[in-house]
């Protein structure tokens, strides 16, 4: 019976080795392992054994089968791996060849540029106002220290709809409706928006552009504030290296006005065509808001100043992205809109 | 302005400074210099000639063989093609290797076989303007006068070793629209002091007032009017200095008379004019306002008609000059002027620029008016005229001034005290340096009581209020000084709910792949009222510039569209574009046209492009449709949006719908009609515009957490048999209304139309979910709800299949 025994592993472990596929592998697991298998019969055989023989002949039954058992996992975990190595090769592919695409669009990039300015200015605890394109001659001029006569309000500069409406030509009537909406409250606010020019429209004049403007106005607010606050907009736009200069100038709704140039992004200061070798660039107009400004809204001039500023998206676009014809923001060409995927910050 | 160093010069000390940097330091203390421009620049080697001879060139008709002599080298041949080259001028030669503007060199050649060793010049060919170079040279060569010396450099003959500064002037800064003005800038920046003409000469013993009466009958127009009597007074050239000066400032010589009204203008800033006494014929001047249609013909040739608010100088009986602004014909000077009356006025600004625009005629004399002139230069002014025609006209000046002045001559006073300055400012400037500062100026200042009392001179019109004070100290005390800060008080920003809700649309518009684009709110009347969803009165411009941009746009679509069309054009066929932008509707109480915002959007082209998988798909409706969905699952109002079928112009009538948020209209979506699409070249394009402004004032819950679902949701399908014009939507409606509360979506889940159907009919799917939060439903439960639903469907003679 021993015989019988070790003849029938060497039988099953050959048929285990030839097994060729999980499936094979299996019949011989229920051939011989099953209940009408040839150890099952042993086992059942064994009732015939003396009492002394039963437990040495079971043992060895046991042997046997634990034996086969073995085998015919690890077998099975080889044919399992095989399987698989074969799917993954079976299932290769060439990665190389080009993804599904997914459709992205994204901003428009004078957009970008407003709404990094406003989240600038939001952190800095400004809020973002707005106003209609469409403006009454008073909060657009009159209420910006620019009375009726006015040299600097040529009917020929700006589109008048009716004697007393037009198209805004500055966001400058956002901070005026502002002004008297706040009566006499402190303010820090941006305003961002669509400004219209009587230009006609080349590489650097369009007769739509975007503004942004900034007012600030609280009890000692000065002109150092002004710097430092334009400072930060200079290096948040042009990058941590960037310095800013002041230059007198001139706006009827500013007493003192200035010109804010940043020093070059290009050529940091050294002098290059972008900056005209001056190693600076004027970026924007700024000033601390006229007597005349505050008390038409109803501020005390003697107890609040204030600061404004007022910067052109475009012109901002066109030097940071080096954007050569402001016609470009306009005609909305694909092959331009796709360049501005990347978020900076 | 543009200022000749030289000239400069005269009046102040500019230390020696180098160009540059004195047009560095006047830029940064607030005169902004635009150019620094070298007159000699790129000229060499050009010397005074004298033409010993001219003969006509044997071959050829224009030209003309000359000898000239041009000092060291003696006589050489010169070709010269200018008309007015004679024997005995003197001439400007450009030697053989000499170098003009514009990069000539200029060698020895032949023309038609004869010798030429060199160049004779024109004022235009040393890199003059032709509009400044006298009217007698203007169409040939110069001719210098008798003094210059033969060889010598003709440059400096002619004043163009000079550097000129074009300044950039503000409209604050109307001082240095002249001269002086510009010294006492420089002087105040240099601390240097200036120097200003003396003014001397000797009268005859005739009174002016004699032989001329004046009468001013608009004194709130021109308060003050001072006239001066020169006779004998010879008219020729002006000489060389004086023209100079003139073509560097950027003004033509015409004759002494007429160069020594324009050389004080540009001295003073004050405006002159001269009359031909005799031509007046009335030995009266009487200013007055014009009677409406009243005609003068100016200096320029022109009849001008007047209006009843227009100042005119009169003889007292006819205009002999448009006040303030240009000179009259009729008594204009001329060669053979002998007597002259000098006019030095005050005109009042803004009725100066309001009939300089009425009459169409801007000139220096209105553009100063315009912006006030120093009342103080009135009277030195004419002074200075009259010196000038008795040393460069031979004249005779009449004894005083005929004079009329109610004009007020205060300087205008500001108290200021110096810590509303440094307060301004954010600095801590000593009153020390304040006082220095206001003395370079040469403002008159008093410091007492803790404030500075300040009379700003009358030149500097700019100066009222305490402001501007903060400017002059900041300014030439040096912006780079000021120190950064920021305001001190801390508040928080954030952007409003309507705000971030709109860049919430922006972000998943641009993230289902459109690109946000930006056009013209302007458009044509024609367009402006195209696929608007509310059409109202239009608002069009007073005087458009062109047809095209001439009214306010209703709807974003028609610009979206040519967009679209000039990248399809541009062989960009996938286009997929978005904007958000303001339509102009109608007008409120406040007389403002309604301002609404509106997101619109356009595809075209392939939405899918995936061809070595086979996936390739056209735009369609639906994927527009999904598009505006989820904007609209962005915002948690998907539920509350439906899709009706409805015409709209310009879109296909079977391929649009207007969308309706809660019953209400707030947008269309469609195919753009056949027609349209022809005309723009486009082939299947898809639109939306919406009212974004209503969508976003749309109220929602606060958003909260609900429980995920714990228990098994079971789903039943049914097909149904349905008209082939009967709408999806509705049967979706009608099972949902009958699906009870244990409903929970509704899905179409396949759509066949087709052979197997009968003509007319077609087969819609439907997947329906129910569901319990609270528990697991039953069978029975879920087919008692399904049995309702198809109940409601037979109801509705939707035939199950």
């Amino acid at each position: 019976m021993e015989a019988q025994l070790q003849q029938l592993e060497q039988e099953v472990l050959a048929k285990i080795e030839a097994a060729a596929d999980l499936k094979s592998l299996n019949d011989v697991r229920v051939a011989y392992l099953g209940k009408k298998g040839p150890i099952t019969d042993l086992l059942k055989g064994m009732g015939k054994l003396s009492a002394e023989e039963r437990p040495k002949m079971g043992a060895l039954v046991n042997t046997v089968r634990e034996s086969i058992t073995e085998k015919l996992e690890a077998k099975k975990a080889l044919l399992e791996e095989a399987a698989i190595t074969a799917q993954l090769e079976a299932e290769s592919i060439d990665v190389s060849l080009p993804g599904r695409p997914a459709n992205v669009g994204n901003r428009h990039p004078l957009t970008r540029v407003i709404e990094e300015i406003e989240d600038l200015f939001i952190g800095m605890g400004y809020e973002v106002a707005e106003g209609p394109e469409v403006e009454k001659d008073y909060y657009n001029f009159e209420a910006m220290n620019l009375p009726k006569g006015h040299p600097a309000r040529d009917m020929q500069d700006s589109f008048y709809i009716s004697d007393e409406t037009l198209l805004r030509t500055h966001t400058s009537p956002v901070q005026a409706r502002m002004m008297e909406k706040k009566k006499g409250e402190n303010i820090r606010m941006i305003c961002p928006g669509k400004v219209f020019r009587r230009d006609n429209d080349d590489a650097t004049h369009s007769h739509q552009f975007m503004q942004i403007e900034g007012l600030v106005i609280e009890e000692n607010v000065s002109m150092s504030d002004l710097k430092g606050t334009l400072g930060v907009l200079a290096k948040k736009m042009f990058g941590d290296e960037r310095e800013i200069r002041l230059r007198p100038s001139f706006f009827p709704f500013t007493e003192p006005s200035v010109e804010v140039d940043v020093s070059c992004h290009k050529c940091g200061g050294k002098g290059c065509n972008v900056c005209k070798a001056t190693g600076w660039i004027e970026i924007l107009g700024a000033g601390m808001v006229h007597p005349n400004v505050l008390e038409m809204a109803g501020y005390d001039s003697k107890k609040v100043s204030g600061f404004a500023f007022g910067i052109g998206a475009e012109r901002i676009a066109m030097l940071k992205y080096g954007v050569d014809d402001i016609r470009h923001f306009y005609t909305n060409d694909v092959r331009f809109l796709e360049q501005f995927h990347r978020t900076e910050q | 302005m543009l200022v000749s160093l030289n000239w400069l010069k005269q009046y102040v000390n500019t230390q020696d400074l180098p160009n540059e940097e004195l047009a560095e330091r006047i830029t940064r203390s607030g005169i902004e210099v635009d150019a620094v421009i070298d007159r000699a620049s790129g000229i060499q080697n050009v010397v005074v000639g004298y033409v010993e001879s001219k003969e006509k060139h044997p071959e050829a008709d224009r030209l003309n063989v000359c000898q000239v002599n041009v000092g060291e080298d003696g006589i050489q041949q010169i070709v010269c093609g200018a008309p007015n080259v004679d024997a005995g001028q003197k001439v400007i030669v450009a030697r053989p290797g000499a170098k003009l503007p514009g990069g000539i060199k200029i060698k020895k050649s032949k023309l038609r076989g004869q010798e030429s060793n060199g160049m004779i010049c024109s004022l235009q060919e040393l890199g003059i303007e032709g509009r400044v170079v006298p009217k007698a040279y203007a169409e040939g060569i110069y001719v210098l006068p008798e003094d210059a010396e033969v060889g010598s450099d003709a440059l400096a003959y002619l004043g163009l070793r000079d550097t000129v500064l074009e300044l950039g002037l503000t409209p604050n800064r109307s001082d240095a629209l002249s001269m002086l003005g510009v010294a006492y800038e420089v002087a105040a920046i240099l601390s240097e002091d200036v120097k200003l003409p003396e003014i001397s000469y000797t009268t005859s013993t005739e009174k002016a007032a004699d032989v001329l009466s004046l009468r001013v009958d608009a004194i709130d127009a021109n308060p003050m009017y001072a006239a001066k009597v020169v006779k004998n007074i010879t008219v020729k050239e002006s000489p060389m200095w004086l023209q100079e000066r003139l073509m560097a400032a950027g003004v033509r010589p015409h004759n002494n008379v007429v160069d020594i009204t324009n050389y004080v203008l540009m001295e003073y800033g004050q405006p002159l004019h001269a009359f031909d006494y005799d031509k007046l014929a009335t030995k009266e001047i009487v200013v007055r306002y014009a009677q409406d249609g009243e005609t003068i013909t100016t200096l320029d040739g022109q009849e001008r008609t007047l209006k009843s608010n227009n100042v005119v100088i009169t003889n007292g009986k006819t205009a002999q000059a448009i006040a303030g602004v240009m000179g009259g014909a009729e008594s204009e000077v001329s060669d053979e002027t002998t007597t002259v009356v000098i006019e030095s006025a005050y005109f009042q600004g803004l009725s100066v620029r309001q009939t300089s625009k009425e009459v169409g005629l801007r000139s220096d004399s209105s553009a100063r008016f315009e912006k006030g002139v120093d009342p103080n230069r009135v009277l030195p002014a004419a002074e200075r005229a009259a010196q000038l025609l008795a040393e460069l006209a031979g004249g005779e000046v009449l004894e005083g001034t005929v004079l009329v002045d109610e004009l007020s001559k205060e300087p205008a006073r500001v108290v200021v005290s110096p810590d509303f300055i440094n307060n301004r400012l954010g600095m801590k400037i000593s009153l020390e340096e304040m006082l220095d500062i206001l003395n370079r100026l040469q403002f008159k200042v008093e410091a007492a009581n803790g404030v500075l009392i300040i009379d700003a001179p009358t030149r500097r019109q700019d100066i009222k209020i305490e402001e501007d004070i903060v400017e002059e100290i900041a300014r030439l005390y040096g912006y780079d000084e000021i120190p950064t800060t920021l305001p001190a008080s801390n508040v928080a920003g954030r952007l409003t709910p309507y705000q971030a809700a709109r860049r919430t649309v922006r972000n998943q518009l641009e993230g289902v792949g459109l690109y946000q684009a930006v056009t013209y709110s302007l458009t044509s009347a024609a367009l402006s009222q195209k696929f608007a969803l509310q059409a109202e009165d239009t608002t069009r411009l007073l005087m458009p510039m062109s047809e095209d941009r001439s009214t306010l746009r209703q709807s974003l679509i028609p610009h979206l569209l040519e967009a679209a069309s000039y990248n399809v054009a541009r062989s960009q066929e996938n286009v997929a574009l978005y904007e958000i932008g303001s339509v102009f509707l109608g007008k409120t109480a406040e007389e403002l046209p309604r301002e609404v915002e509106h997101v619109a959007g356009i595809i075209t082209g392939k939405w899918v492009d995936h061809a070595w998988q086979g996936e390739k798909k056209q735009v369609d409706f639906f994927v527009l449709k999904g598009i505006v969905e989820s904007v609209f699952a962005k915002l948690s109002l998907q539920n509350r949006v439906t899709f009706v079928k409805a015409q709209v112009d310009g879109l296909h009538p079977g391929r649009t719908a207007e969308i309706q948020l809660d019953g209400n209209k707030v947008g269309i979506i469609g195919g753009l009609h056949p027609q349209e699409q022809k005309d723009l070249d486009l082939k299947d394009a898809y639109v939306f515009e919406m009212n974004l402004a209503a969508i976003l004032a749309a109220d929602t819950d606060v958003l909260t957490y609900k429980p995920v679902p714990r228990f098994p949701a079971m789903t039943r399908d049914v097909a149904l048999v349905l008209n082939s014009d009967t709408a999806a939507g509705e049967i979706v409606a009608i099972i949902e209304k009958a699906g009870t509360k244990l409903l929970k979506d509704v899905r179409v889940f396949d759509v066949y139309e087709g052979d197997k159907m009968e003509a007319g009919k077609k087969s819609v799917a439907f997947s329906l979910t129910f569901f319990d939060p609270e528990r697991t439903l039953t069978v029975e439960e879920v087919e008692a709800a399904y049995n309702k639903v198809v109940a409601a469907l037979a109801e509705a003679r939707a035939e199950v299949r």
